[in-house]
């Protein structure tokens, strides 16, 4: 009997755990998954809870229901790795061994990393968004404010899921607009980047939409410390940055089970391979979603497309064979930009997020980088398809290396 | 895609304005980047910093980003950004003659 061995059962783990039992045979293989938390989170979801959209209700499903059957799944923290002896070590006590090991435990907020973020006033008048007790806590905070300086501040990059902050900016418009209260909310972004994104067209046409919603931006400042009597953020040159409420977008970094480990970069994220995605030091283990080192977004739709890549290579791995798949760094995401519309980018390594339409040539029915009604609702659908076919492995209507048809350049 | 004269030779530079070529740099080359960026002299902790990110890139085969300068090279943050204003590993990668550093994409 082979052992296959999942850390972490989030969106990559749970995509792949499903793709590979349904092909590997089951009186060869045993696949275990372990993960510490019983409940699968829509992550995406997060966002539009502070301003009521969603509820934590919406956003919250059991984890068994979308593993396969037969997986066995241990509930608990991981200690760390050997990956020299190939087994883990979890912090039960409990010591699992493995022929392979697909590492999937993501990344995690630290607003612990930044001087003065966390103290009696967390969740009060500065929070976050990319947990559920920072979104449930922001949307009671929104239910009675009545307005003044509203920050919003990514303390350093990279971040799981770069377009949230902006999406987050042009809700905020919207909501406070709907509100009768626009005027009484000053909206500021402040970004270490020096644009609005990543990516330098998509960051002068999203630029142009903060400047429209009339959402101050300042760019290169890097957060040092948060003055909580001055209720100001302070940079490392000693910028001042003042706020009424703080939306903050901590430190990212992976798993701590990494660094025990002693297997991740700086931020706790695995060197892996970009094309294959197998670890660049153990010919053993791969790497899937938010966990590996690559460039590519940390998001969803990028540990959807690396599964296809990472099923291909460890299907053939495991029969000695070549690996011949290889990943492109394909992201793809949709955009809420408020008012019931929503933009769509489609990047990957190389090629940046440019105009056009998607998935089809010319028809769409998604418009890139532009905001359309469309686009709003395919991201309000994906909802529906990330628990009943994303989740489940199974096949969507969009290839899994970017395609340049469509895009004009 | 852009080349550009700098000592007098024509230098190519890539498309974030960072050295094409890692043989073309060289420390006078270093001292004329860093003006580019404001940064009127290079003192010992600017070399520090130079040289701690060059041993890295060739190492690696990418430079540093903040946190991991702050970690390795001895250089506290702080000091990073007033040895590099705004962006020091980006800054600090241009006039090392390195790439922009994937780190901050």
């Amino acid at each position: 009997m082979k052992k296959l061995l999942i850390l972490g059962g989030g969106t990559a783990g749970t995509i792949i755990a499903n793709k590979l039992h349904e092909v590997l045979d089951q009186s060869k293989w045993h696949i275990t998954i372990v993960d510490r938390s019983e409940t699968h989170y829509y992550q995406p979801g997060f966002l539009f809870i502070p301003f009521g959209i969603y509820t934590s209700k919406d956003v919250m499903k059991p984890k068994r229901d979308f593993y396969p059957r037969g997986v066995e799944v241990v509930i608990a923290e991981i200690d760390k790795v050997e990956p020299d002896n190939n087994r883990v070590l979890l912090k039960n006590n409990q010591i699992l061994s493995y022929d392979y090991l697909i590492v999937a435990t993501g990344t995690h907020i630290h607003p612990e990393e930044t001087e003065g973020l966390i103290d009696e006033n967390w969740h009060k008048n500065k929070f976050d968004f990319y947990t559920l007790e920072g979104a449930c806590a922001l949307a009671n905070f929104f239910k009675s404010w009545e307005g003044g300086k509203l920050v919003l501040n990514i303390v350093e990059m990279p971040i799981k899921c770069p377009v949230a902050p902006l999406e987050f900016l042009f809700l905020a418009d919207s909501f406070f607009t709907q509100m009768g209260m626009r005027d009484k909310v000053d909206i500021h972004f402040v970004t270490p980047l020096p644009g609005a994104f990543t990516k330098p067209i998509a960051s002068g046409i999203l630029g142009d939409i903060l400047e429209k919603k009339n959402i101050k931006l300042t760019t290169e400042f890097g957060i040092a410390r948060v003055d909580n009597e001055k209720k100001v953020i302070v940079s490392w040159d000693e910028q001042e940055i003042p706020y009424d409420v703080l939306v903050t977008i901590p430190t990212n970094k992976g798993d701590s089970a990494i660094e025990r480990s002693g297997m991740g970069n700086e931020f706790n994220y695995i060197a892996t391979d970009k094309e294959t995605l197998k670890s660049k030091n153990y010919p053993n283990i791969f790497v899937i979603g938010d966990t590996t080192d690559l460039t590519s977004s940390k998001a969803g739709s990028v540990a959807h497309f690396e599964a296809e890549i990472l099923y291909d290579n460890f299907l053939n791995a495991v029969e000695g064979r070549p690996m011949r798949a290889k990943f492109d760094g394909h992201a793809n995401c949709f955009i809420e930009s408020g008012y019931g519309k929503g933009l769509l980018i489609d990047f990957n390594f190389d090629v940046e997020p440019l105009p056009g339409k998607y998935p089809l040539p010319g028809i769409g029915p998604f418009s890139l980088l532009q905001e359309t009604k469309m686009n709003h609702y395919g991201k309000v659908m994906f909802r529906w398809m990330y628990w009943n076919l994303l989740l489940r492995g199974q096949e969507l209507p969009v290839t899994s290396n970017m395609s340049m048809a469509g895009k004009r350049y | 895609m852009a080349a550009r004269e700098i000592l007098g030779k024509m230098l190519e530079f890539d498309n974030d304005n960072h050295l094409k070529n890692r043989d073309d740099w060289n420390e006078e080359v270093a001292v004329e980047l860093a003006k580019e960026e404001g940064v009127l002299e290079l003192t010992d902790r600017h070399w520090l910093v130079i040289n701690f990110m060059r041993k890295e890139y060739m190492e690696k085969g990418d430079a540093p980003s903040i946190r991991k300068l702050t970690k390795e090279s001895g250089v506290e943050t702080k000091e990073l950004y007033a040895l590099f204003p705004k962006g020091p590993a980006k800054k600090a990668a241009k006039v090392a003659g390195l790439p922009k550093p994937t780190g901050c994409i």
